[in-house]
């Protein structure tokens, strides 16, 4: 449905594009280009969240086992522009091969869940992606494909003609280091999926998604394929997974399993359950919060703790843990449709809430 | 002689030990409005799940406009032309009373994922169909002015018909309703009872289960009765009510 943009939505467009594009200078010069690089892993988990956002937040299939197709799509540029294999070939191939490869995956891992749901699909899903990550660990023998625990090195930067991302560009007599040319690369992409993702949701697959979440068997009998229906789900939750993984391959340099472990899927489900289910804002929002919140407490408990009692009382990386574990619970306590969540789910949560409460 | 909209033969469907349909055969004309009653139990809604997909059944035949649905998903009866209600009404609880017309909709519009990604205009213009289409059927069965509400909101009586709209919206040649006025107060009823025999004017076949026998005596033009899994009668009201078997069945043998 296209409706008319007032004055205020364009302003406001606007000035969030400019705010977005001066982002990197801003937080490069306040903090250092540690922090751009910490912004561009924001963009990749935005990516990522609103993949498993489709799967999960639009279709209702709990899926534990995500990170598999950011996995894929990693592996997949890794082992073609690398000296791995002596294959360097360029992204637009890469990164597009390496999101169809994940979403052949999703459909795979779609498949047989096509009965499951709940508890008995996350725990399915769940084992799906420790099965790519144990399979990218030991697939070094007896033909050394993905070099095992090692993992692939010395991956190729993106160029884009005579460009290479992976070394500082002069731009009128300004010299971008890579973590500034990777934050508006993976800004674009990022765009792209949040448009996708918004225009898939409103829309008759979308409509057909949040039938199937509500009531299958009313969803089946209004004459929807439910197989076809989920398996799209999977298949485009995996596609923005898979680019993701390549962008994070090209700008990494490097990959191993243990990027891809089961914290990582978990804590990609946390960025959209806390920031709100279903409600792109939301996630997006949920996705910066926890990338940007653990590198916040890394750089405050350490100095924190020297200051106000002279000694290190606890290792900032586990107290940064703890602190994180916390603010999740009392997340949920407080307010467990998430920080930003659709008006559907906010609706379902006080009904089920109403219902609590009569009954109790 | 009127022509077959929809035949059932010796159809039978087994649950474990318990054979909820034994050989039950049946013909609906085009055009008519079909009553479909019996006892509790006697495998009124199993065959309603079996005539619209849900349930697979064991053996039979089973033609409907020349589509052969036997054991087929339902999504592909739906396509062919037969849509349903809930007996324990199963609307889209949080979605509103017109997004859960438009979703109706679905297999008779095509947009995939690519167009609504790209939005061209052909999906826009489908989108367009929809929605119209969706606020076509609100007014028809008289809900218009709640289309924004939840479904969850709802009034009973509206979710009855909101449900009906959005069986409608697949556009059906039959439409089936699993005892729509179970629940209802008399005035509902009544008001109900206009709707279908309108839905049957329109040219649609309506197949209707019902419990209350005196709603349907009036409105049918056949009936069929089900006891334990059988059909122990079928034909018009008249017939079917001096039936002895189905005195019996309903009333117990003592009355026959």
């Amino acid at each position: 449905m296209s409706k008319a943009f007032d004055s205020k939505q364009i302003g406001l467009f606007i000035a969030s594009g400019i705010a977005l594009c001066v982002l990197p200078f801003v937080v490069g010069g306040a903090l250092g280009n540690s922090w751009v690089r910490i912004v561009d892993f924001a963009l990749l988990y935005v990516m990522l969240a609103l993949g498993l956002n489709i799967v999960v937040g639009f279709a209702g299939l709990l899926d534990l086992g995500f990170i598999a197709f950011y996995a894929v799509g990693a592996y997949t540029y890794a082992l073609l522009g690398s000296p791995h294999f002596g294959i360097h070939w360029p992204f637009y191939v890469t990164i597009p091969l390496g999101a169809l490869f994940a979403a052949f995956f999703g459909i795979l891992l779609g498949t047989p869940v096509l009965r499951l749901k709940g508890d008995y699909l996350a725990i399915v899903t769940l084992g799906f992606g420790e099965i790519i990550r144990i399979f990218m660990n030991n697939l070094n023998a007896p033909v050394n494909i993905t070099n095992g625990p090692q993992g692939i090195n010395l991956i190729d930067p993106i160029r884009v003609g005579a460009a290479d991302l992976g070394s500082p560009i002069n731009l009128f007599g300004l010299s971008l280091p890579p973590v500034y040319l990777y934050y508006y690369l993976f800004l674009v992409l990022t765009v792209i999926v949040v448009i996708m993702a918004s225009r898939l949701q409103h829309s008759r697959i979308g409509r057909a998604w949040v039938a199937l979440r509500e009531d299958q068997i009313a969803a089946s009998a209004m004459g929807i394929n439910i197989r076809n229906i989920k398996l799209l789900a999977f298949a485009l939750g995996a596609l923005s997974g898979g680019v993701a993984g390549g962008l994070f391959s090209a700008f990494q340099g490097f990959v191993s399993p243990e990027s891809f472990s089961l914290l990582e899927s978990i804590m990609i489900l946390a960025m959209i359950v806390l920031g709100g289910m279903g409600n792109i804002a939301g996630v997006i929002l949920g996705a910066v919060v926890l990338t940007i919140a653990p590198e916040i407490l890394r750089d405050v408990i350490g100095p924190l703790q020297m200051k106000t009692m002279g000694r290190m009382l606890i290792d900032p990386e586990n107290a940064r843990m703890l602190l994180f574990g916390i603010a999740m619970v009392v997340m949920m306590l407080v307010r467990p449709e998430g920080m930003l969540p659709s008006k559907r789910r906010k609706a379902e949560f006080k009904d089920a809430k109403e219902a609590a409460a009569q009954k109790g | 002689m009127a022509e077959v909209l929809l035949k059932i033969e010796g159809i039978n469907k087994r649950f474990g030990g318990l054979h909820a349909l034994s050989d039950v055969g049946l013909t609906i004309n085009k055009g008519e409005i079909y009553g479909l009653i019996g006892p509790n139990g006697a495998g009124k809604t199993t065959l309603f799940n079996v005539l619209t997909g849900l349930y697979v059944p064991d053996e039979g035949s089973f033609t409907f406009d020349g589509h052969n649905l036997f054991q087929a998903k339902p999504h592909v009866v739906v396509n062919a032309g037969i849509a349903r209600t809930f007996q324990n009404i199963r609307l889209f609880a949080e979605m509103t009373a017109l997004e859960n017309v438009m979703v109706g909709r679905h297999i008779r519009s095509k947009a995939g994922a690519l167009g609504a990604v790209l939005r061209d205009r052909r999906t826009r213009e489908e989108e367009k169909a929809i929605t119209a289409k969706a606020w076509e059927l609100l007014e028809y069965v008289g809900i218009a002015d709640v289309a924004d509400e939840r479904a969850r909101n709802l009034s009973y009586g509206h979710q009855r018909r909101l449900e009906i709209a959005r069986a409608l919206a697949t556009e059906p040649k039959l439409l089936a309703l699993d005892e729509p006025a179970a629940g209802m107060n008399p005035r509902e009823t009544e008001e109900l009872k206009e709707l279908m025999s309108k839905i049957a004017k329109s040219g649609t076949t309506v197949l209707l289960i019902e419990h209350d026998v005196k709603l349907m005596m009036g409105l049918c033009d056949r009936i069929a009765v089900l006891d334990y899994g059988k059909k122990i009668a079928e034909g018009i009201p008249e017939e079917v009510r001096k039936n002895p078997r189905v005195i019996e069945a309903y009333l117990g043998a003592a009355h026959a």
